[in-house]
């Protein structure tokens, strides 16, 4: 054990310099032809395929695997690009393990689902690699389109746009394009600067101009877009985080850390060595974001990490696999906790009391029993909620952006997608197939049809 | 402990495997390792006649097909017989038959088709001690060309004089090792048996190229940039050697003859349905190249096992039972009607079966019930073809389940019938026989 991760409190490098980069690693390493036609072999090209059935861009997997059987990458790559343009990304980030795999009928037969995330991984990697472009844009057709928000919804969108012959211009108030991509996503899921190398693949196709550090709500606003624009598509994202609602909050000083921001400076850090993080830390949530703050502590040196949610594992966001993998990083989970206090001394968090809790009658009560842990930071990942501000004049549903089934906002001329909106699930492969549906809905409006 | 022991033409070893003569038998070093490994005997790699031994190709000499995870299905080869001098070799089989009484050692033998180089031969294989000899007339390749191997064997007449001399010149027992290459097998087989042979064996390889290199345009192997046809082998040729032995063993005119029964021999199952299909005893060759010798241990505890399960005590005990149940497709029961039926417990739902049948059969598997995803037969469009049993990737999840005679087909709408009924009888065949004529079975 080294002697950092010893040093109470909130501290950098706790850790040997050469492990930063071994825990930071590919989480799964990418298949190998070798493996990928072990892997490819098993598939049984399903009919009507419930893996794709199941995907929420309905990539079509089983001629995708079928192409990457037959040693042809490049065919399996535009399979998977046709229907995804963010392809690579998804297959590191998607829960598969809920989604296309849950359905693969070898989960049934066997309970080892066809691999069809590292497959898709194995054929968009090479497809990057050679920079090989499969989409032309159609001829101009001398419109322009705002989009707001350069996350999966936006880029989404903003390709098929593209594709379709409209000029895009996408705005974003962050200095980098990607969205959660670049900001959120675990950084083991995704290292080597993958978001920014998707960005530029995606961007590739031509005509779609990424105008950074522009926020929506400041120097943008919705009428301004529309006056210069054919269109709007609003791609923004759950900017806010909610409130803990615990005694103390207010008042906690150093160690009460909104999860994102903890894992947004994180992926932007270019030396781990130097990011602080708690000694012993307590993590409250229960969704991915919980599960990534807690699992990047753990990976950063903190000694003793656990996650505190107030319902069971069942109602747990986060897959059993994301689950599984906090465990065996050494995260402790658990489970029928809410947050009642937040203790502090000297503008220091110390720890923070939680109390029991159960169903009754269908509703979780606090038990008025507690429990305190000892805690050196605190980290809040009880879920996002929409900036509303920057939605100003949009009707909203649930505290999102209300839209029709193909994307349309209440106001005319402005669509909305990705996890801004009341259909949004918090994932990347949907906020992707929303950004490129509302972006085909947009085409038929400007072309009149 | 159901006895496996084998007697082929008076040839006995202990179990009825034996590798075929190729590589795995070329030397005694091999044949020894496969000795010890267990194998009942061995047909020493093909000698030609005396002088300067043939030459190899120095490139490769194999293609090859693959099925999932690169099983090897298929093996093709342009490897010509024994490039050893002929001294070297008879050496040898003298010494190893010496160490190894008990087991099955014949020598396989290519020569000009002329009397006198088979008279020069003989009785230097015979000196040996050797139990017996393979006469190679399949080899498909390169000893084609010069007359020999699959030349002869194309030739009823050339089998039957080469056979004539063999058992005139030697007291050796002759086995006659037949080509597959060739529209009719019982042909050359007949020709063997009125040459006197004691046997024939069979199959030898097949003329195959496995694949042409899209980069090169040659095909595989490729010998700097062009390539010839070679012989092809394994588990994918064994329906072709499994009809060819069923062929000769139900043939009135060579009924009796012993078979060695050859090609696609991979597990102890394959070596049972050989001879079930007639055949005395089986020889292997692909499978031994692609696992090695070991592999026997598999055959020799399968075989017994399953004999031991079946109640079968000794090989004669089903040797040839299958056979008499291959018959002309004319004799085949009409009024035998099947029904695909899907075990619900058993499928996965991966809608093979429904788009095979939906495409390109009967349109006879239903896809949804209730509106979930759901595979059903419907049997008054199910004409019983098989088509879904063999492209379900779950093993007996689909069945074929044969109606009751008085039972109502509802795709014909006809009760079946309790009685037997063929083509020959029925109304449609034009040249339809008197009902009377009872089936040649
Ligand atoms: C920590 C964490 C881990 C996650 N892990 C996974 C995972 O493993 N797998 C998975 O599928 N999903 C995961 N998710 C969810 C996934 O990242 C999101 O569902 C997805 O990124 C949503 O895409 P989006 O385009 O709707 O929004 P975002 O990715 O949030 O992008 C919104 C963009 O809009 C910009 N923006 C916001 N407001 C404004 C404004 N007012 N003006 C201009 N620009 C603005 C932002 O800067 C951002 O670039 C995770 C989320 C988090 C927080
Ligand atoms: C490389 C190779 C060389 C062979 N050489 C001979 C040979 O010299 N003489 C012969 O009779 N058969 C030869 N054969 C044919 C085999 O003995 C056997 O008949 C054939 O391979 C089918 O059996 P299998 O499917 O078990 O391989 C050869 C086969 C191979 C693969
Ligand atoms: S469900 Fe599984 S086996 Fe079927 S097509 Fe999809 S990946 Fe292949
Ligand atoms: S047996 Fe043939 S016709 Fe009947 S369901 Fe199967 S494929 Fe269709
Ligand atoms: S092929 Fe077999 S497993 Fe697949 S749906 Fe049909 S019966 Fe079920």
């Amino acid at each position: 054990m080294s002697e950092g991760m010893l040093k109470n409190g909130i501290s950098a490098g706790r850790l040997e310099p050469g492990q930063y980069a071994r825990n930071f690693s590919d989480l799964h390493p990418p298949l190998d032809k070798h493996e990928a036609f072990v892997e490819a072999d098993r598939c049984y090209f399903c009919f009507d395929a419930p893996c794709m059935n199941a995907c929420p861009t309905s990539i079509d997997i089983p001629l995708f695997i079928r192409e990457i059987s037959t040693d042809n990458p490049l065919g399996a790559a535009e399979t998977i690009f046709e229907q995804n343009i963010l392809g690579g990304m998804c297959a590191r980030v998607c829960p598969t393990e809920q989604l296309c795999e849950e359905a693969c009928v070898r989960e049934e037969a066997e309970g080892k689902p066809v691999k069809i995330g590292q497959l898709q991984r194995y054929a968009t990697d090479i497809a990057m690699e050679e920079n090989a472009q499969f989409f032309t844009r159609a001829p101009s057709s001398g419109k322009t389109v705002a989009v707001v928000g350069a996350g999966p919804a936006g880029l989404a969108a903003a390709h098929r746009l593209s594709m379709h012959g409209h000029d895009v211009v996408i705005y974003d108030a962050r200095p980098k394009a990607g969205g959660l991509n670049e900001y959120g996503i675990a950084s083991y899921k995704t290292p080597d600067g993958f978001a920014q190398a998707e960005v530029d693949y995606v961007t590739a196709i031509g005509g779609i101009e990424i105008s950074l550090g522009q926020r929506l709500g400041g120097d943008l606003t919705l009428d301004g877009l529309m006056g210069t624009h054919d269109a709007v598509f609003l791609g923004i994202g759950l900017g806010g985080v909610n409130a803990l609602r615990a005694e103390g909050e207010q008042t906690a000083g150093d160690g009460l850390t909104d999860a994102v921001d903890f894992i947004a400076e994180l992926r932007q850090s270019d030396d781990l060595s130097k990011l602080p993080v708690g000694r012993r830390v307590v993590v409250i949530g229960g969704g991915m974001t919980a599960i990534d703050a807690a699992v990047q502590s753990k990976l950063l040196g903190a000694e003793d990490v656990t996650i505190c949610y107030r319902r069971g594992q069942e109602n747990m966001n986060a897959s059993g696999f994301e689950q599984e993998l906090a465990a065996a990083k050494g995260v402790t989970i658990r489970h029928w906790l809410q947050p009642k206090r937040v203790l502090s001394e000297n503008g220091k968090v110390t720890g923070i009391e939680l109390e029991y809790t159960q169903l009754k009658d269908g509703r979780l009560v606090g038990m008025g029993h507690t429990l305190t842990l000892p805690a050196d930071q605190v980290f809040k990942a009880i879920g996002q909620t929409l900036d509303d501000e920057t939605a100003a004049g949009l009707e909203l549903r649930g505290g999102r952006i209300a839209v029709d089934d193909e994307g349309r906002t209440s106001r005319p001329g402005i669509w909305a997608g990705g996890d801004c909106i009341d259909k949004g699930d918090d994932l990347t492969v949907t906020a992707v197939a929303q950004g490129r549906d509302a972006a085909e809905s947009i085409h038929r409006y400007l072309s009149g049809n | 402990m159901a006895d496996i022991r084998n007697n082929f033409v008076g040839i006995k070893s202990p179990n009825p495997f034996w590798l075929a003569s190729a590589p795995p038998t070329d030397k005694a070093y091999n044949v020894e390792r496969a000795f010890k490994a267990g194998w009942g005997g061995v047909v020493w790699k093909t000698l030609g006649e005396e002088g300067p031994p043939v030459v190899n190709v120095n490139g490769p000499r194999y293609g090859a097909i693959w099925g999932a995870d690169r099983r090897l299905l298929g093996l093709n080869n342009i490897e010509l017989i024994t490039d050893r001098q002929l001294q070297l070799n008879l050496q040898e089989i003298k010494q190893v038959k010496k160490n190894w009484p008990d087991r099955a050692l014949v020598v396989s033998i290519m020569v000009p088709c002329d009397e006198e180089s088979w008279k020069a031969i003989l009785p230097l294989v015979e000196e040996t001690e050797a139990d017996g000899i393979e006469l190679n007339f399949g080899c498909p390749h390169g000893m084609s060309e010069r007359g020999m191997g699959s030349a002869v064997g194309q030739v009823p007449e050339y089998v039957e004089m080469v056979v004539r001399w063999c058992k005139q010149y030697s007291r050796m027992p002759v086995i006659t090792k037949l080509t597959p290459n060739i529209s009719d097998i019982r042909k050359p087989a007949r020709a063997a048996k009125n040459g006197g042979t004691d046997a024939v064996s069979l199959i030898n390889t097949i003329n195959s190229i496995t694949a042409v290199n899209l980069d090169t345009f040659s095909p595989e192997p490729s010998i700097d940039g062009r390539g010839s046809h070679g012989g092809y082998c394994g588990p994918a040729v064994k329906p072709i050697a499994l009809s060819m032995v069923s062929e000769i063993a139900r043939d009135p005119e060579t009924l009796g003859l012993p078979i060695s029964g050859i090609g696609g021999v991979t597990t102890w199952r394959d070596a049972a349905e050989f001879l079930a299909l007639g055949a005395g005893n089986v020889q292997v060759c692909t499978a031994a190249m692609t696992y090695g010798f070991k592999i026997v241990e598999e055959m020799i505890s399968g075989l017994s096992n399953w004999m031991d399960e079946k109640g079968h005590a000794s090989l004669d005990d089903f040797t040839g039972r299958a056979v008499r149940n291959v018959t002309d497709w004319q004799f085949l029961n009409l009024n035998y009607i099947t029904k695909a039926r899907i075990n619900q417990d058993l499928c996965i739902k991966c809608g093979r079966c429904h788009i095979a049948c939906e495409d390109t059969s009967h349109q006879a598997i239903s896809k949804t019930k209730d509106g979930k995803r759901h595979f059903e037969v419907l049997e008054d469009e199910c004409v019983g073809c098989n088509l879904c049993v063999n492209v379900c990737p779950v093993e007996d999840c689909i069945e074929m389940i044969a109606l009751e005679p008085g039972m109502l087909d509802q795709r014909t709408k006809k009760v079946v019938e309790p009685t037997y009924a063929n083509w020959t009888t029925h109304p449609n065949n034009p040249m339809r026989k008197d009902p009377a004529v009872e089936p040649a079975e």
